[in-house]
Formats: C-alpha cells, structure tokens, sequence
C-alpha cells in the first residue's frame, strides 16, 4: 500500500497526487512510468511520472479522470492508499545538448512534458516550451514549465488565454520566425502528436512523442502496446514509451486504444452509479 | 487393505485409476477445476499397482528426483500427511507439480509398467497427497537451519525462484524474493488457468514459505525498479538468483497482427488469470467478449491449449487450434489435448496463417491460411510442414491467439551488461551450478532454456540453491 501525501486539483478534473514510493522516487528519470492498480479488483494503469522528491520519497502524478481507474484514482484524498505502484518503467528520455529544444504539451501532456523540460534545461539546452489546453480553466503547469523555461508560451483553443490557437500554429510560427530549433518533444492526444510530426517533418527537425497505448504488465511480458515504428512492433513499455514521431503509425495506435470502448462505458457508468449510491448514504 | 499382503500379480491385474473431472459440456462453461483429484479409497488403490522396484527408473525421470516409490508406499499404507512430507523433501511445490508436470515424459514414462501395461499415475498421486495435506491443515513445516547471517536475493517468484528460495530459507539463509507484478507466483498465477491450477493451491503452497521466513516484495522489476548491481553493492546480497522467465511474446510477423482482436498468449492469458477478466466489471480488466464469437488460437503447445479452452470458457462458440503441423507433432501434453477435445475444441492441423483481415474500424474479421502437408523430417526430427499450392482460404474468425512461444526479456540485459548472454538473449550458466558469467550471480529457469516447464525451472532453481549455499560456506556442493 502506497500513502497519498497530498491530492489537488489543478483544473477540474485533473488531479496532482503526490504518493509515497520511496524507490522510485530515487530511481526515476525524466519520461519513466509507474503502473498503478488503485484498489484489489483494479486495473492497472500506466500513469508517467510528473515529478519526484527522492528525500521525501514521494511521487507526483498528475491524473485526468477519464476512465473508471483514472476517476476512482481522482476521488481519493490525502491519507488514503493506492493498492499497488510499480516502476520506474520505460526507457528514460533520451537527453543531450540538441542546441534550442521546444517542449510541446496537449492537455494532460503537459505533465510529462515539464519532467522532459526540466531535464532539457540541466542538460543545457536552450528550452522553449509550448503548453497548449482547450481553455484558460485547463492549463497546467504554467509556473512550473514557466520556471525552467527560456521561452515559455501557453495557447488556448478558445483564445481565452495566451496565444489563440493549437500548439502546432505556435510551433509553425516559431519556425516561420526563423528561429533554428533543434529537437521537438510533443506530449498529449494523438491527433495533437500526429500534427506535431507533420509540422516539422518538412524541417526534417528531431521530433519525440511519448506513446500511450494500452498495457496490462508494463514490462515486456503481454505485447498489447505493441505499436508500429518504422513498420516494425515495438513494445512501449520496454523500447519507449518515447518514439520518432515521423516514423510512428500514429493511425494503428488510434485504432487499437480504442479496442475496450464499450467495457470503459461500462465501467464509467457502473462507477458513476455506486458514487451516486454512496453519495446517497 | 494392507498394502503388503497383496501379491505382484494382483498388483497388476488392477487398472489404472481414472482422474475423476467435471463433465466436459458442464466445465467448458465455468473456470473452475476440471480434475477433481482422487478419493483416499482410488489413491490407495493406484498406490498399490506400483511394484516398488528397486532401483526405481521414475526418480531418475523426475526433474527434482522426487522419492517416488516411498511415497506411493505411504499412500498405500494410508499414510497420506507421511506421504506428502516424503514428496516435499524434493519439491517445494507438490500440488502444483502434481497437476502441471508433463509426468508422461518424465517419471511415468521411465516407470516399469509403461512397457506391457500403463504406468503407475504418480502425477495423479502427488497430487493427492499434496492436497490432503493442505486440506486436512495437517500440513508441518519444514525445520530452518541456525541462521548463517548470509543474505540472498531471488529475482522472480515463479517456479525457478520459490524453488531456490524455500531451499535456501531451509538452510538458514536470509532470502528476499522480488517480483516485479503485484501478485506472487509468476506464471502460475499469470500463465496458467484457474480450471487447470488453482490460484488459492498457489497461495497457499506461498503462504508456507512466508512462514518459513522468506521475505516477499512485489512490484519490483529487475532491472528498472532494482538492478543486480544495486543489490550485490548497495543492499549487500551475497548471491542473486535470477529466475524471471520468459519474456517478450514472439509474433509471427505476418500483415494484420497490429488488427485489433488480436492478442498474444500472454496478454490474453494475463488479463483472464492475473486481471480476473472473466469477472469484468467485478474486477476492472476488461477482456474481448468472446460470446458467440470464433476464436482461433495460433500454435501447439500447452500456452495454446490454456488460451483456446479459455476462450471456450468465456463464451466463444467456435474455438479453434490452428497449427502448421499435424497433431502428432504438437508439443502440448496430451491430457490436454484431450481435456480440449472433450470441451469441444476444433483442431485445425496443418494450415498456416499468411495474415490477418480487418474491417474499416481495424477489428479483425479473418485470417487467410494456407493449408500443409508434411515433408521430409527437419532439424527437430519433426517432419516439415509443405505449403499445399493454391491451398488459400479465409478462415472468418473475430478473436485471435498468437500462441508460438517467447523471447527474453530485455531489461537485465540491459542493465547488467557483464552477464552472459546467448544470441537468443537467454542467461548462459554453467549447467552443473548455474552461475552466470557474473561473480555470485545465478540464473534459472526459463530466462536460460527459453520457454520450458515448471519442473524443469524447478530443477534449476534447486541446483542454483546447492551451489549457492556452497559457495557462500566455503564447502563443496551437495545436492
């Protein structure tokens, strides 16, 4: 059992959640992942780790409740428990001096983008982040990607802060500004990733996204997040979760995340109802 | 009856008792056991068809070398606790063995009465000792030598690890177990299913070994959370073993096999035996709804066997094996084939997938394959599978199982670089002691002979704890 130390919301329905696990705390590096299973009967989910205080041997993760795990894990409060965490996972983001590095993160992905920006910045690269949410309500993480920043830029897709516009128009404006930019990592929702690589493919600039597929183990054992690079399997537990993004079947991953549609239903409905019924008592 | 006064002719004028089980259409619809083990009355009967010989071949054929004729001697003479002490002087996990061991191969085959007449089912007989034992709570725990102040870590609490771990706990060694799921027992509990292995026998039999003292850590991966380095350096382990399996499934390499419905034998395995997907939305691991649906399982082996019967259990209609060969080539044990049979599984022999089709929404909806005949005898001395010309057809089938066996797993590769490897990624060791190429680091089981079965990873874990122990007292092996 894994203590919550601490549990806010930073945006309706996303939640950061510091938790007790004092080896990963230690061990982790900037792109790992841990495996949760909330309670016995759990599923267990691949979350990345946001952030970690290896004195306090905590871990931060910063959840979006989507699916039945995902809201139970929001629900729970400082004091309360996690049955099961397990990592680090996943091979660690490959990081060097690129020269100008642009940290791109869609909604959620700004959480696995700021851990990648701090690590961009002590590797001494001259750091540009993008921070992209639907809204001014949704944005995460400004101060904190803000902070290890050299240009820090955040859109909203509704104009209500920031640049008005989708992170790939701020990126295709930095490019069109002139500004050599050397490496690009784009973290968030595939359609987002996939436009990310289309923008720079032209500029032939490295390009990283962070995949995530579906997984049950997270250590190379069942191959369900087998997706296709370079039109080979890889396994995103063990040879990513970060992949070239002109080289990934974004397509094929699309498709396959949506393999248990009507059992997510399901399950968020069932969950829904039994919070009604508690709700209730 | 006692067992003394009957005469050999006697002995062999009795059959070979029957394992009772679930009748087949009943069981194809539940998870629960289909063999139900014997009574004490047909244990002691089976117990008395064994002629004691005197230097018993079926202890040479057994992995871990079990005192078989003593303890199909205790059974017939009704001493059923005597029994299963006697069998766990060898092996650490005896209900287990006794329902999963390919016994066919090993010391049944070697027992005299295969010859004219069946062997004695020893398989059968372990068992019942095994399961008398913990359900009489007559089970007595082994005694544990005076502490050595000798600590060592097992990585992987599957077959390989428990059995290293439980002898080296007996020989009064500081043992850690870590196990990188969050439930103990590796493929026992991830691999194999509930209708073959009861989860609970796992549990129980691990259970045991915590009362012995060794000490169990979950959601440990070697390699990531913990590496063999850290753990001789940092945490001062005097010896590793490394028994974490088989890891990465194979795929076949064929277009198609990224189509969703398409599973690898460990994921579908996993998410039903580990997850509980069968109890879905109970337990939150969903699974494909197999209703009504054809579903065809890709290979021949035991892995095969449990997925296809899995399937069957989880509602599919058809539920097919595919195999490029024929049934006498398939590497499944035959109890197996049998039980598959009887549930009603269709054997599709020698035919050979070439891909898999989809619909818009990328669900699988076929596979087309190709149909074999059998060739000359290849390297395994099995004879090849030939493409049959213009032998093409679609196979329409909603769910499929790729079931062809694994890789290794790459992270302690990764991550130790100074131990050995083969090229297909397994540890090499020297088989007499299993030491890697890595000073005071061991490894067994299926990360060294690639996928194989629980006796053997037993077997290995066994020859590891002898060696271990030797060399962390100075002395000369025992085994």
């Amino acid at each position: 059992m894994h203590k919550i130390v601490s549990a806010i919301f930073l945006a309706e329905n996303i939640k950061k959640i510091e938790i007790e696990a004092p080896r990963i705390a230690k061990k982790r590096k900037a792109g790992q992942f841990v495996m949760i299973r909330v309670g016995e009967t759990g599923e267990r989910v691949p979350l990345t780790i946001a952030d970690a205080n290896p004195e306090k041997g905590t871990i931060t993760l910063i959840v979006q409740g989507m699916g039945k795990s995902t809201r139970e894990l929001n629900s729970k409060e400082a004091g309360d428990s996690i049955h099961d965490i397990v990592g680090p996972l996943g091979a660690p983001s490959h990081i060097e001096k690129f020269g100008t590095a642009v940290s791109i993160g869609g909604g959620l992905g700004a959480a696995i983008a700021y851990p990648t920006a701090v690590a961009l910045k002590e590797a001494g690269n001259y750091v540009i982040t993008i921070n992209g949410a639907r809204s001014k309500e949704l944005v995460i993480l400004e101060e904190e990607m803000r902070a290890v920043s050299d240009e820090a830029y955040i859109t909203t897709d509704d104009g209500s802060y920031g640049f008005h516009g989708f992170v790939t128009q701020k990126l295709q404006e930095l490019i069109d500004s002139g500004k050599k930019i050397d490496f690009v990592l784009a973290i968030g929702p595939i359609p987002m990733m996939r436009a990310i690589a289309e923008v720079t493919r032209p500029y032939q600039i490295k390009t990283v996204v962070s995949l995530n597929p579906i997984m049950v183990d997270g250590t190379g054992m069942c191959g369900g997040c087998r997706v296709t690079v370079d039109n080979q399997i890889k396994f995103a537990c063990v040879d990513g979760p970060e992949f070239d993004a002109h080289l990934v079947d974004f397509k094929n991953l699309s498709d396959r995340n949506k393999m248990y549609l009507p059992e997510e239903k399901q399950a968020v409905e069932t969950f829904a109802h039994k919070c009604n019924l508690q709700k209730q008592l | 009856m006692d067992a003394q006064s009957i005469t050999t002719k006697e002995r062999l004028a009795i059959p070979r008792q029957q394992m009772p089980s679930q009748n087949p259409e009943m069981r194809s619809h539940n998870f629960r056991e289909v063999n139900l083990g014997y009574t004490a009355e047909l244990a002691q009967r089976e117990a008395q068809r064994c002629l004691q010989c005197k230097n018993p071949a079926c202890v040479k054929g057994c992995p871990v070398n079990i005192k078989i004729d003593k303890f199909i001697k205790l059974i017939a003479d009704g001493d059923f606790a005597g029994a299963a002490r006697k069998i766990k002087e060898d092996n650490v996990l005896p209900a287990v063995c006794g329902r999963v061991c390919p016994q066919e191969d090993q010391c049944e085959k070697e027992c005299v009465l295969t010859k004219k007449y069946t062997s004695v089912a020893i398989g059968n007989l372990e068992r019942f000792a095994a399961d008398y034992e913990r359900e009489t709570g007559n089970v007595e725990l082994p005694t544990v030598a005076a502490p050595t102040g000798k600590k060592v870590a097992v990585i992987g609490s599957g077959p390989a690890g428990l059995s290293c771990a439980n002898d080296l706990v007996q020989l009064g060694h500081a043992v850690t177990v870590f196990e990188a799921l969050h439930e103990l027992g590796g493929v026992l509990m991830y691999g194999i299913p509930q209708f073959r292995l009861p989860k609970e026998i796992v549990q129980a039999e691990i259970e045991g070994m915590k009362k012995l003292g060794v000490n169990f850590i979950t959601n440990a991966v070697a390699g990531r959370s913990i590496t063999v380095d850290e753990l001789l350096e940092e945490e001062k382990f005097d010896a590793i073993f490394i028994g974490v399996g088989a890891g990465l499934p194979w795929f076949m390499g064929i277009p198609g096999e990224n189509l969703l419905g398409v599973y690898s034998a460990n994921e579908f395995l996993t998410r039903v035996n580990l997850m509980k997907s069968y109890q879905f939305p109970d337990n939150d691991t969903p699974v494909f709804n197999c209703k009504g649906k054809s579903v065809a399982v890709f290979g021949g082996g035991n892995t095969a066997m449990d997925a296809v019967r899995t399937a069957k259990r989880l509602g599919a209609e058809h539920a097919y094996i595919v195999y490029r060969r024929s049934e006498a080539e398939m590497p499944a044990r035959i109890e197996e084939v049998h039980h598959a049979r009887e549930e009603g599984i269709e054997f599709l022999m020698l035919m050979n997938p070439l891909e898999f089709i989809g619909n818009e929404a990328q669900w699988l909806t076929g596979a087309t394959c190709l149909r074999m005949e059998l060739g000359e005898p290849d390297d395994s001395g099995r004879r090849r599978p030939v493409p049959i010309k213009d032998s093409e057809f679609i196979l329409p089938i909603d769910m499929a199982v790729i079931s062809i066996g694994n890789g290794s797993n790459p992270l302690i590769k990764q991550t130790t670089p100074d131990i050995d490897v083969s090229k297909r990624d397994t540890i090499v060791v020297d088989i007499t002691t299993m030491a890697t190429s890595k000073e005071n680091v061991y490894a067994g089981g299926d990360i060294v002979t690639g996928g194989a079965t629980v006796i053997l990873a037993m077997g290995a874990g066994r020859t590891a704890a002898a060696a271990i122990h030797a060399k962390m007292m100075g002395t000369a092996v025992v085994s």
